[in-house]
């Protein structure tokens, strides 16, 4: 029996316990709370009279010792700092230090907290004394910040030293501080505070609240009650096992169809389905539980390393799976413990950074589809990648050779490597040798990702997105390969079926097939090709596309058979399996098969090259914008066995033409192409028509609704690079030379075949006008590509690499009738530019077009504020051009010149 | 017990290994056939023994994973013996017999050709393993009884459990 009130009283200790940390560490930062130090003066007080209760006098003398200090604090004469707190919160933990061993052993420890105690109960003495006896000596709080140092110096002087201020020295005897009379008359109270709710005893205010609060405790406990774990536990594979049953009934049930089961069967699926979701439901829990330790943690850090942090939490109400929460908390508290111990720059490194003083780390979580993500951002030091890399270096990660050839955005993922860490000091705090590669494994073990950004001098952020629950989700049931695989219906996007005879619509980018679904190129995968399976597919089968989507691109996986949707039972895989990364468990399927579940990010991962490549396709180039990322590049041979090259992003399609289906018209070349006439152009001047190859690969560009072929000899490769054009070239129809791929390569024009071969392309609406545009963009490609499709439409281009450079020369004189800028530049943005130009007078009304791959809604209406007349997407060289011929047509009409000046 | 009294295919049902007092099974071992050769592991280590299982593919992973076996609601991994140790592939229309072992709280399934009986051997007539026999077996073996007419190798789990 006795048993059975000491693991109730742990139980529901540790549980206020918990928020004690949170609650008191939430009390230094706002002192004047008295709701705070009511609720913490409560639990400690609860503590202390249930240990008188059951006999625990050591544990009750410390609780006795550390209430009396609160005691102090809550009736305002002893003043809450932080050297005062630190001592409450050494009182804590020894209560903590002495519920861990009863738990473990099932005695109370005999381990001496008498020097504690004493220190407590000097704390509470020195101003019983300095209130009562020496009002003179009010700032002996003050000297209690003293105190603590001095307790912490090897002399064994400060007991006697607050003592010798006391004649009367500290009273060792737990229950009975003669100061105090009720305390000890309230000690059995909390014990059973229910049982004795009508308590006549007058009782300073904060008991009265306690007694309410004991009250309300009351009805909460009315409704709900403590299980243990383990028993949510085994409901839940109980559950797991009557789903698999009822999964196996209901695959009986469709077999049979007049099956005198069928109405039974179809309550029990749904009882089923609503037990499973009951049960769920007991296993969740707020995140906040996850959390509560990291403010004392912060705290007591900030205290060690001299740091000022704030910890900002927020959607601590955001409910998670039990084992998803127990799988996370060591993640996040190392990760918090490393924002706070290497991202937040000590105060003095802030103050020089112009920073405020105190650092902030904030953590939020939410639900998104399924998942929830939770991300913690400090607005810290940033991480520097020149050092991470140097450390990679170091560690033999990389070599030096690969190391420059390394874009920040693959240095970064360096810090997840095994036993990596930047912090040039091991510190006690983190950095201990095991680092983000442990909490990568962790979060990655329960099927979540983690993201990192980080802006050197501004801060970082990591992005976690675990799934809802482990246990039991809705998959996809496919064939491939002649075996069956489910794919958790979470990453998929839709289904596709291709009839055998739609299956030619499957495009062939080099040795990549993909698909154009709706304007976007979609990379396929053969799932058997992936697994190693033989493709059990012929040529005139039928197939089906499940398009996943896989952080921000969506892939194709073709599967040769689709079946249900079930819901099933998430089961881990083997410690051999493991390893395998394109599987994320197991699952026994309602017939007893056990079948893999896919892990769609791993099946991606193995194919990352090609799924980039379409996305950048699908019209963003954001990679472009900046020469150190990666841009995907065309390769291929013009014709004369060199390799030329154009960003994936300018092409329309690839095709394939017979040679007798090219036909020759005057001096040009072209062939039919669905229903209507597309122009070829040979990138050389050659005959290709004679030495070309059958059939003859076209690269199609498309710009409105004219398009035009480029012929070529061979498509030779996809891939990603920098597009950093080294060299400007004179010679028509190339760009410039760039290194791709380790070679110099010639970036070809687009625009000046396009408009070579379609000459009135842009001279459709006439060009009768020869205004000045001032062309800003940092990025020399865009520049060329913006000048070129300006100049062939008539117009007059100054481009300038910066911003800094095109204010150089207007503050020099320079007149413009039309501003086009790119938005992210280095040192002086697209915005500042604007608002640089609007504060000009000579420039309040002249036209600026935002040019920019950033497509937020946000970005947009910033971007109209600070002075641009249109934001458009990078690049659509028509678009561009109608929407100039627009302004000026418009600013013709209602008078105002367009030349600002 | 000589081995020529080895019951072919007596795993019919199952096996069950009680393990309450584990002394009376330290000189037991279960035995099985692997391309001719009589191989054991110590009793107290099989779960049990079972009949051949549909076994599913797990594409990808090393070799010697045969793939999953659904062992009444619990999966466990299947380890083809015959690959891991370098052997011939298994021929035959009835497939392969389980030996159900547990290793570190997780089971695994040893697919071998056919299961023998378990035999009673002291533990101290075990023997190394003789330089004749061939290098693969040494890594993962703990040792040898020589029955009558034959050697009888015992598995070293650990070692056949690890990559």
């Amino acid at each position: 029996m006795e048993d059975e009130i000491i693991q109730e009283f742990l139980a529901e200790s540790w549980e206020n316990l918990v928020r004690l940390d949170t609650e008191i560490v939430s009390l230094e930062q706002a002192p004047d709370d008295p709701n705070l130090i009511a609720s913490i003066f409560r639990t400690i007080h609860t503590i202390k009279g249930t240990c008188g209760f059951i006999g625990l006098n050591r544990t009750g003398e410390l609780a006795h010792a550390t209430e009396n200090v609160l005691g102090k604090m809550r009736d305002k004469q002893l003043p809450i700092t932080v050297a005062s707190i630190s001592i409450v919160l050494k009182g804590i933990d020894g209560i903590k230090e002495l519920l861990q061993a009863l738990e473990a052993t099932g005695e109370e420890s005999t381990t001496d907290y008498s020097p504690l105690i004493k220190e407590l109960n000097a704390l509470s003495d020195s101003v019983e004394d300095a209130s009562e006896e020496i009002p003179g000596l009010n700032q002996l709080p003050a000297g209690g910040t003293g105190f603590e140092e001095e307790a912490s110096e090897p002399t064994p002087a400060p007991i006697p030293e607050p003592a010798a201020v006391i004649p009367e020295p500290t009273t060792p005897e737990p229950s009975t501080p003669p100061a105090e009379p009720t305390e000890t008359a309230m000690t059995p109270q909390p014990v059973a505070p229910t049982s004795k709710p009508a308590d006549a005893k007058p009782a300073p205010p904060a008991e009265a609240a306690e007694q309410g609060e004991g009250g309300s405790r009351k009805s909460v406990a009315d409704l709900s009650i403590r299980v243990n774990v383990d028993v949510l536990d085994s409901l839940m594979n109980l559950v797991g096992e009557l789903v698999l049953t009822r999964n196996q009934l209901l695959q009986l049930a469709r077999t049979e169809e007049e099956s005198k089961y069928s109405h039974s069967i179809s309550h029990l699926n749904r009882v089923t389905t609503d037990l499973q979701e009951g049960v769920m439901k007991t296993r969740m829990q707020p995140i906040g539980n996850a959390w509560s330790k990291l403010p004392r943690l912060v705290r007591d850090l900030c205290q060690i390393t001299g740091r000022n942090i704030d910890l900002d939490m927020s959607g601590s109400e955001t409910e998670l799976d039990r084992t998803v929460l127990d799988a996370i908390k060591d993640p996040l508290t190392h990760m918090v413990r490393n924002s706070a111990d290497h991202g937040i720059e000590l105060p003095q490194d802030r103050r020089a950074a112009g920073k405020p003083e105190t650092g902030t780390i904030k953590l939020n979580a939410y639900h998104e589809g399924g998942h929830v993500i939770i991300s913690i951002n400090d607005d810290g030091a940033g991480i520097n990648t020149d050092r991470v890399l140097q450390k990679a270096i170091q560690n033999e990660l990389v070599s030096e050779a690969e190391a420059a050839k390394m874009t920040k955005n693959e240095i970064l993922p360096l810090i997840f490597h095994p036993g990596f860490s930047t912090a040039e000091k091991v510190s006690s705090v983190s950095g201990r040798g095991v680092g983000m590669d442990v909490v990568r494994t962790a979060i990655e073990q329960i099927g979540g990702t983690v993201d990192l950004a980080t802006e050197l001098g501004k801060g970082t952020t990591v992005r976690i997105k675990i799934p809802l629950t482990l246990a039991i989700i809705s998959a996809l049931v496919v064939e491939s390969g002649g075996e069956c695989f489910a794919i958790p219906q979470l990453g998929v996007v839709e289904l596709v079926r291709l009839e055998s005879e739609d299956r030619r619509k499957i495009e062939r980018i080099h040795q990549h097939e993909v698909f154009r679904l709706r304007d976007r190129l979609l990379p396929l995968i053969y799932l058997s090709d992936t697994l190693g399976l033989e493709r059990s597919l012929s040529d005139d089968d039928d197939i089906y596309i499940v398009v996943v989507q896989v952080g921000d691109t969506q892939l194709g996986l073709i599967v040769s058979e689709v079946f249900d949707t079930e819901e099933i039972v998430v089961k881990p895989m083997g410690s051999l399996l493991k390893d395998v990364a394109i599987y994320q468990g197991t699952t026994i399927l309602g017939d007893g098969r056990v079948i893999m579940i896919l892990d769609v990010a791993g099946i991606a991962s193995e194919f990352s090259g090609l799924n980039k490549a379409a996305q950048d396709h699908s019209g963003s180039d954001h990679d472009a914008e900046h020469s150190n990322d990666l841009t995907s590049l065309l390769l291929f041979d013009p014709g004369n066995q060199t390799t030329m090259a154009v960003p994936l992003s300018l092409v329309a399609r690839l095709e394939e033409f017979p040679r007798d289906s090219i036909e020759s018209s005057g001096n040009r070349l072209i062939v039919q192409y669905r229903g209507d006439l597309l122009p070829l152009q040979p990138v050389n001047e050659m005959n290709i028509l004679d030495e070309g190859p059958d059939p003859q690969p076209v690269i199609v560009f498309s710009e409105g609704d004219c398009s035009m072929g480029l012929l070529v000899n061979e498509i030779q490769d996809i891939l990603k690079d920098r597009l950093d054009i080294r060299m400007q070239s004179q010679r028509p129809g190339v760009l410039g030379t760039a290194i791709v791929n380790n070679c110099a390569t010639d970036i070809i024009d687009t625009q000046h075949y396009i408009s070579s071969i379609v000459p009135n392309w842009y001279d459709r609406k006439g060009a009768e006008r020869k205004l000045e545009i001032l062309v800003v963009d940092d990025s020399l490609f865009f520049r060329q590509l913006v000048t070129t499709a300006l100049e062939s439409n008539g117009y007059r281009v100054n481009a300038q690499s910066s911003a800094v450079k095109a204010v150089e020369i207007i503050e020099h004189g320079e007149k413009f009738d039309l501003i086009v800028s790119d938005i992210e530049m280095p040192m002086m943005d697209g915005f500042a530019f604007a608002e640089w130009v609007r504060a000009r007078d000579d420039m309040k009304t002249i036209p600026m077009i935002a040019l920019t791959s950033l497509s937020a809604k946000s970005d947009e209406e910033y971007g109209m504020r600070v002075g641009f007349n249109r934001f458009l997407k990078k690049f659509n060289a028509k678009q561009l051009i109608d929407t100039i011929e627009e302004i000026v047509r418009s600013r013709a009409v209602s008078g105002s010149g367009a030349r600002a000046s | 017990m000589s081995p020529s009294t080895l019951e072919k295919r007596s795993g019919q049902g199952h096996e069950h290994s009680h393990m309450n007092s584990n002394l009376d099974y330290e000189n037991q071992y279960v035995s099985f056939w692997v391309d001719n050769q009589l191989l054991g592991v110590p009793v107290n280590s099989v779960q049990e023994v079972l009949n051949p299982q549909s076994i599913a593919r797990t594409p990808k992973s090393r070799a010697e994973i045969a793939g999953l076996v659904n062992l009444r609601g619990q999966i466990v991994t299947a380890l083809d013996l015959r690959r891991r140790l370098d052997l011939p592939p298994f021929e035959s229309e009835e497939g392969s017999m389980n030996v159900v072992i547990r290793y570190k709280n997780e089971p695994f399934s040893l697919l071998v050709d056919e299961v023998g009986d378990v035999i009673n051997v002291s533990r101290d007539l075990m023997k190394p393993i003789p330089q004749t026999l061939d290098s693969r077996w040494r890594d993962v073996t703990t040792g040898v009884f020589r029955l009558d007419e034959r050697l009888f190798v015992i598995l070293n789990i650990d070692a056949i459990l690890t990559f």
